[in-house]
């Protein structure tokens, strides 16, 4: 049985989303495999915890793919690949996948289960917060690390090199000055597990997420 | 304007009784299919009878006016939430609400479909000027200049969620001070009113103080024009409303903000759209930290991506024009602006010798050859 968060948004008050973060897979290349054999009870997204920026960057994904889907003007086949897909600042699903999905070396995994849309014919498809953490404490052979009550601690394994390099934003001698050697140190340090690099440049990484929010929402325009 | 009436008129007959809910719920029923007009000769001939209820209403806010009550029906997600309408422009709706999150609040800049347009026209034109807003937004962003985010959207529904920007705007703040000093004169001596006179004698009076922050914003103001022009953006409609200044305390987490972070009731959305947004923030606070916030410039909807010295300068023209009509006395004030926006990039004494030319000639170019 893992922690599992389930976050309403705005507007969308009757969707709930589940989120449940793990650290220390052992298994990431089976549930990978799961995924590319497009097993029904594996309709999840699961990401690398270090592609997250923040709980923002996740919900805001989140928001747009539920709405695409929503709308019926999704780019792909279902809701959890298109959050997969909307993180991506390029309309490249593989691209997106090779990104923000895991790999099978992954260590820690971000699993978000949109709780009202998957249409199976058992009508199995409405999924409680329970019923997604009891599935994924079985499947993920891993620590259960809570998100938070906001989802604040998304963030706790992120990568903030990665992170800029994949939307290019904090590329050296950019007016942001997360410069790379820079974006690098400080995911060491959040790597350490105690998320005291950021303290000090909480607004740069806020002015990061506003240009990833930004990027996320004109892309494929 | 003509869409208004109808949904006026659409309320009026359909629940004379003034039930609060009804107001609200009908028209937008009504709204949704204005285009195909379904049943307006229907109800036409009841109206007269409606008619002086609408001359003598029963409390000063039973008429609203009509640019701020809600007539449009936001498409989805937003069709059901009860929204509070910031501003009306010609083209857009702003409404406040939250995202992501019931405690972030954000601006929801709505683009209507508009029914004179042929739908598809109206659909192109629609989702390229949304982009090239959001896009424009992202550049400045990204390359530091202080405007509001883009937090999400979807520009085939021609709606955009933009980055609340908590503060007043460059208008409000010259307004304040204009009526201030004005205040200063009358009683120092009535018969002296002219402008250059009024700054010196608040200057004397002891107010150099809160002058000298005046300047200090102006300063900034400049800077800011200065850094957006220099990123390859001009913002097209460039005016002291659209200068904000941003609350001092600008960290999103500690700030608890008043907004109404779910439904509201009717008569409490009627009421925020009554009251003028900028008569909203209490007048009570200190001027000092109003005027020390950070300068955003905000409403990219006519901006554009161009170095053209000809753009900068129609852009700095405007700004002159909005000063100039504030009051005589904010002139001395914009040329503190431009002294800095001079000095702000390269290229920017070029573009203050064109500002020259656009003064004899106006913002149009003349097209007589």
């Amino acid at each position: 049985m893992a922690a599992v968060r389930t976050f309403f948004l705005p507007h969308y008050p009757t969707y709930p989303i589940h989120i449940c973060m793990f650290q220390d897979v052992s298994n990431a290349a089976y549930l990978r495999s799961q995924l590319l054999e497009a097993n029904p009870d594996f309709d999840y997204a699961f990401l690398d915890a270090a592609m997250i920026l923040s709980a923002s960057h996740l919900l805001s994904a989140s928001f747009l793919a539920l709405h695409a889907h929503l709308t019926h003007r999704s780019k792909t086949r279902t809701p959890h690949s298109e959050l997969v897909f909307r993180l991506h600042p390029n309309p490249n699903i593989g691209e997106a996948y090779k990104r923000f999905g895991i790999s099978d070396s992954s260590s820690t995994l971000i699993a978000v289960k949109f709780g009202k849309l998957s249409k199976r014919e058992d009508g199995k498809g409405d999924m409680s917060g329970e019923d997604v953490g009891k599935f994924l404490g079985e499947v993920v052979q891993g620590k259960c690390v809570d998100v938070g009550e906001q989802g604040e601690e998304v963030e706790r394994f992120r990568d903030l090199g990665r992170i800029g390099k994949v939307y290019k934003v904090g590329a050296p001698g950019n007016k942001n000055g997360n410069g790379n050697g820079n974006g690098k140190k400080r995911a060491r340090e959040d790597a350490d597990g105690e998320g005291d690099g950021d303290t000090e440049p909480v607004d740069k990484v806020l002015e990061m997420e506003m240009v990833i929010l930004g990027m996320m929402t004109i892309k494929g325009s | 304007m003509n869409v208004g009436l109808e949904v006026a008129c659409g309320q009026q007959t359909n629940s004379p009784e003034k039930d609060v809910p009804e107001l609200i719920d009908k028209p937008s029923k009504i709204a949704r299919h204005h285009h195909i007009f379904p049943t307006y000769t229907l109800e036409f001939p009841t109206l007269p009878a409606i008619m002086p209820e609408i001359a003598s209403p029963p409390s000063p806010i039973a008429v609203p006016p009509q640019s701020s009550s809600p007539l449009h029906i936001l498409p989805p997600p937003f069709t059901d939430s009860n929204l509070t309408v910031l501003t009306q422009g010609a083209e857009a709706l702003v409404y406040l609400t939250t995202f992501l999150t019931p405690s972030t609040p954000v601006v929801l800049k709505y683009r209507p479909p508009k029914p004179y347009r042929h739908p598809i026209l109206d659909k192109r034109l629609t989702k390229a000027r949304l982009l090239a807003e959001a896009r424009v937004l992202v550049k400045c962003r990204k390359e530091g200049v202080k405007v509001p985010g883009v937090i999400g959207g979807d520009y085939e529904n021609g709606w955009l969620v933009l980055e609340y920007i908590d503060g007043v705007t460059t208008r409000k703040c010259l307004d304040e001070w204009v009526h201030r000093v004005g205040m200063k004169v009358v009683q120092q001596d009535r018969e002296r009113g002219n402008a250059e006179r009024k700054l010196e004698a608040a200057a004397e009076n002891g107010v150099q103080g809160e002058e000298q922050e005046l300047w200090d914003l102006m300063r900034r103001v400049g800077s800011a024009v200065g850094k957006l022009h220099e990123i390859g953006v001009c913002h097209g409609d460039l005016t002291t409303s659209n200068l904000m200044v941003r609350k001092k305390a600008r960290s999103r987490t500690e700030e608890p903000h008043p907004w109404p972070a779910g439904r509201q009731t009717a008569s409490a959305i009627r009421e925020a759209a009554i009251t003028d947004v900028d008569a909203a923030p209490s007048p009570a606070e200190p001027m000092e930290s109003e005027l020390s916030g950070d300068i955003v410039i905000i409403d990219f909807g006519l901006a554009t991506q161009t170095i053209a010295d000809e753009d900068r300068a129609v852009d700095l023209y405007v700004l002159e024009r909005a000063f100039a009509a504030t009051h005589p006395a904010a002139e001395p004030l914009f040329r503190e602006v431009l002294k800095v926006y001079g000095d702000s990039f390269k290229g920017a004494k070029v573009v203050l010798r064109r500002l020259e030319d656009v003064r004899l000639r106006g913002r149009k170019r003349s097209m007589l050859g």
